[in-house]
């Protein structure tokens, strides 16, 4: 059953693939179907899973053995527990939507069943990533969301700057790649197996030194595939993707696997003090960093692509809390993925009513031509800030507690970061629904189709609701202890205390942006004369050309000099050999001029030499 | 001075001379004679270094045979054309020259630095046979045995390979007199061919034919080449071609 | 008399020979001065073997002469070959041998 998981989304891309034209008409529906199976197979096996004590929840599958080289021995095998499920469910349940949603706003376009072929192909690599027993199938995994990644994001393949977008990701990806397989390496070498179960069970008794580098290794790879800091370029860019995709992997799904890999490896990471120092230090910049690039962006897209990984900077720098926050990285992320979901699709639905624009300095009024773009955006946007009772809130306040547990400093990052979330979010919302129209000429917004909006409206249930059930109904933490481990936070500020202190910060950030763009006019144009703070925003923090500055030129200017040296030296000095020893030929070739007389000559020649050596040796 | 040196000096003298006409005669014939009247000399050289069976040999072998053959072929070839002596390869008579002076001296020099003893003489070694001619045939017939007949082998080989090098093929079957005779006739020249016994280097309708002394005979020709001066051109170009 | 006289008499020839080769273009003259080389070898040995008093001198100089005639058929046929088709006995023009 297990395997019917990946399978069916599996079968559907390859048969959208193989297919070619044949499927054009019906493949989009194949998709959706397959995407939908998986999900209540998904849903079967969870329904089985809560009949189940807990103990017994845990299930195997063994497919095949696939590596067998002496003492290197990798399974086929997929694996499921309360962890898996839970990505099982967000993957092919907001998959599904999408896939649903992506009907309508993909209708229009020549190469739909291309695209349909990538989403499914996606979220089999997806299922395959979290089901995987063992580091070495999850990296099959890990490589298959990160190619279904890069071909989707430059799925405008007509757009020079998509397709750049594409490249930048997957070589930016395969920086944090190199962590995985360094990470697995070591795991083998030190452990001599790579199966969860084997690296859990003999985590302990490796080198203390060895477990922090596997360690820093993942978290690497993490930082790759969830656009952490340093590797946080590439998210930005990949905006460049049709606006579901973005919605799927970009913000759902596919940039939290790095959370789910440090989550996973949890018993690496417990034993090791600085490598969830690292984790946490990496998390904390990366959330500040990500809301303050988004506070300065103009593209819808881009700004919540900011928010994106700014909420995954909470996650990460949950996990790094170790067993008081993994429970809670793994339940920010299941929130995240619906309210980000969810307002991806909204700006995907305000960009098919506005002609694909994303600039926000376009919009403006919205709220009457799109009621249900703008309530469950609305929805959204409330879940996110962490307004309460909705499903941000939930998730975000326990990450926030558990910080100050840890560190006054942590806590107030995370405190200073839902502040900046609340101004860039209502900003956000103020310049797209609100104030005066400042649409382009022949733009004529209207409300989306139905099957759009519906996926919308469910993923806005799932915003308001899918906190609290979760948690109430669901008991989360002790939902996921078996897998994570998990312990109550240091309560040094109590709830009562945080909760208000929170929620001021919150709706000051939200006023303070009301009153800057809700209640003033809003500029067609980005006002130039703007502070070296909102210069470096929108310039994403300058990660670009720090990246270029420091590792591209640099290697350009190596790759150039090698070049030169290839090209002149050693060539050079072939090349001269050669051609001093074929003009020294071509001279010498001259001394055969067919001259029967010649020949004689030098004969002679030689004999007087030969001659003149004989007496001169002699005498 | 005694007989011996008598004859050395004379017949070296003539050996050098004949051996230089040869190098310097424009001739080819000419070349010939000298080189024959240098190789006699050798001839007689042998005589007096004791050694008569190889002068004979050497006036029978070289001078009869050899340079007869030389003669022979010399008029296949050609006897009246002459070599010209102008150099056409750049330095390389200063070169040969060079070189062949430098050759010869260190030769000079190698045997004018060793120690002249006094001739032995082969006195001694033909007395052991009986006689000098039975002497060399007792060696040759025993310690150089394999050698002569390999040279029997060689020799063999050597007139084969004459034949296949001036052996001409035939590729067609030989005509018979009837056959030339109507080609002549009614064949596809438009000018006949030469009448048998006619020494002709082409068979042009304005060439004219050779009397026996060698000149043109210009009733040969057709009317229309006689006059303008025609006749005297031919003639001209005859003469040049000679 | 001093029996180096005759080598020295050889040398003279040979040397004469070899120049000979080298200036002349007539084919068969050159043959010709191979021949006067070869010659002043036989002179060599047959001195030799008188100052030495042995007779294999001799039997040396007798094969180099069987040699050289079964050596002078062999090239006078390749002259006269050549000649036929080239219609010249000049070594110089059997020259489409080289660079």
């Amino acid at each position: 059953m297990i395997a019917a998981l990946i399978g069916l989304p599996l079968l559907g891309a390859t048969v959208l693939l193989l297919g070619g034209r044949r499927t054009n008409a019906w493949g989009h529906f194949l998709a959706v179907a397959m995407s939908a199976a998986s999900f209540f197979v998904g849903l079967g096996l969870f329904l089985q899973m809560l009949g189940k004590s807990e103990e017994e929840r845990e299930i195997g599958q063994h497919l095949f053995d696939w590596i067998a080289v002496g003492a290197f021995q990798v399974p086929f095998g997929l694996h499921l527990d309360q962890l898996s499920i839970a990505f099982v469910l967000l993957i092919t349940g907001v998959g599904t939507l999408i896939h649903i949603y992506s009907i309508g706003y993909m209708e229009h376009d020549p190469n739909r069943r291309r695209f349909f072929a990538y989403l499914n192909l996606f979220v089999a690599a997806m299922l395959l990533l979290v089901l995987a027993d063992n580091y070495f199938l999850l990296y099959v995994g890990w490589e298959g969301v990160g190619l279904a990644s890069y071909l989707l994001i430059s799925f405008y393949q007509q757009k020079p700057s998509a397709a750049v977008a594409g490249k930048k990701a997957f070589i930016v990806n395969r920086v944090g790649d190199v962590g995985l397989s360094l990470a697995i390496i070591l795991m083998f070498v030190t452990f001599g197996t790579v199966t969860f179960e084997g690296v859990n069970a003999a985590a302990g008794l490796a080198d203390s030194k060895t477990v922090t580098w596997i360690g820093l290794a993942l978290l690497l790879a993490a930082c790759g595939k969830s656009a952490q800091f340093p590797l946080q370029s590439w998210l930005l860019d990949a905006m460049e993707g049709p606006t579901p995709v973005s919605a799927l992997i970009h913000a759902a799904t596919m940039v939290t696997a790095g959370v789910y890999l440090i989550v996973r490896a949890h018993a690496i990471f417990d034993l090791s003090q600085t490598a969830r120092t690292a984790v946490v230090a990496v998390g904390a910049i990366t959330l500040l960093l990500g809301a303050f690039i988004g506070t300065a962006k103009d593209d819808i897209k881009k700004g919540l692509a900011g928010s994106t990984m700014s909420q995954i900077g909470y996650m990460i720098l949950a996990a790094g809390l170790g067993p008081v926050g993994y429970v809670f990285a793994i339940f920010h992320l299941l929130t995240h993925g619906m309210f980000k979901a969810g307002l991806f699709l909204g700006a995907g639905s305000v960009m098919h009513g506005m002609h694909d624009d994303v600039n926000m300095r376009h919009y403006g009024a919205l709220r009457t031509m799109m009621k249900i773009t703008y309530v469950t955006f609305g929805l959204g946007f409330l879940a996110i800030i962490g307004i309460p009772p909705f499903a941000g809130f939930w998730s975000k306040d326990e990450i926030i507690h558990a910080a100050f547990g840890q560190s006054l400093f942590i806590g107030l990052a995370t405190l200073l970061g839902a502040g900046v979330t609340a101004f860039y979010m209502t900003r956000m919302m103020a310049m797209t629904f609100f104030g005066e129209a400042r649409w382009e000429d022949d733009v004529h917004p209207h409300e989306s189709p139905a099957v759009m909006t519906v996926p919308m409206m469910v993923l806005a249930l799932g915003s308001v609701f899918g906190g609290m059930a979760m948690l109430f109904l669901g008991d989360i933490e002790h939902w996921l202890e078996p897998v994570t481990g998990f312990a109550y936070p240091d309560h040094s500020i109590s709830n009562a205390v945080l909760i208000p202190v929170t929620l001021s910060v919150v709706i000051f950030g939200a006023g303070y942006a009301w009153l800057r763009y809700g209640r003033r006019p809003v500029p067609l144009v980005a006002p130039t004369n703007v502070s070296l703070l909102t210069k470096a925003a929108r310039a994403d923090a300058f990660g670009d050309a720090i990246n270029e500055a420091v590792f591209m030129r640099p290697g350009q200017y190596l790759t150039r000099s090698l070049t030169w040296f290839d090209s002149k030296a050693i060539d050079g000095s072939i090349g001269g050999l050669a051609a001093a020893i074929g003009g020294l030929s071509a001279r010498t070739r001259r001394l055969q001029n067919g001259f029967v007389r010649s020949y004689a000559l030098t004969m002679l020649g030689g004999a007087v030499l030969i001659a003149l050596v004989l007496l001169l040796v002699r005498l | 001075m005694n007989a011996e040196n008598l004859v050395f000096w004379v017949s070296g003298t003539f050996a050098v001379v004949g051996a230089l006409g040869m190098v310097v005669s424009r001739k080819a014939v000419h070349s010939a004679l000298w080189v024959a009247f240098a190789m006699i000399n050798i001839a007689i050289l042998y005589f007096t270094l004791e050694a008569p069976f190889l002068g004979t040999t050497q006036i029978i072998v070289y001078t009869g045979a050899v340079m007869m053959l030389f003669l022979f072929v010399l008029m296949i070839v050609g006897v009246d054309s002459s070599d010209s002596l102008l150099e056409t390869i750049k330095g390389q008579r200063l070169l040969a020259a060079f070189f062949a002076l430098a050759f010869g001296g260190l030769l000079v020099s190698a045997i004018a630095s060793t120690q002249a003893s006094p001739s032995n003489g082969l006195a001694v070694a033909n007395a052991g046979y009986g006689g000098h001619l039975q002497a060399l045939a007792k060696l040759i017939f025993s310690d150089y045995l394999l050698a002569f007949e390999v040279t029997s082998a060689l020799l063999i080989t050597a007139a084969m390979g004459a034949m296949v090098l001036a052996h001409n093929e035939r590729w067609a079957p030989k005509k018979t007199q009837d056959q030339m005779q109507r080609e002549r006739t009614l064949g596809n020249h438009i000018t006949p061919m030469p009448a048998p016994g006619v020494l002709a280097r082409n068979n042009s309708v304005d060439t004219p034919a050779l009397l026996p002394d060698g000149s043109t005979s210009v009733d040969s020709l057709p009317t229309a080449f006689r006059g303008q001066g025609q006749v005297e051109k031919i003639n001209a170009i005859e003469e040049a071609g000679k | 008399m001093n029996p180096n006289n005759y080598l020295v008499l050889a040398a003279i020839l040979f040397t004469i020979g070899a120049y000979g080769v080298l200036v002349r273009r007539n084919a068969i003259i050159v043959f010709m001065s191979v021949e006067l080389m070869l010659n002043a070898a036989n002179l060599a040995f047959v001195a030799a073997a008188r100052n030495t008093g042995t007779l294999d001198g001799l039997i040396a100089a007798f094969f180099v002469m069987v040699v050289a005639a079964a050596e002078v058929v062999v090239g006078l046929a390749i002259i006269v070959t050549i000649f036929r088709t080239r219609r010249s006995a000049s070594i110089d023009e059997a020259s489409l041998m080289k660079y």
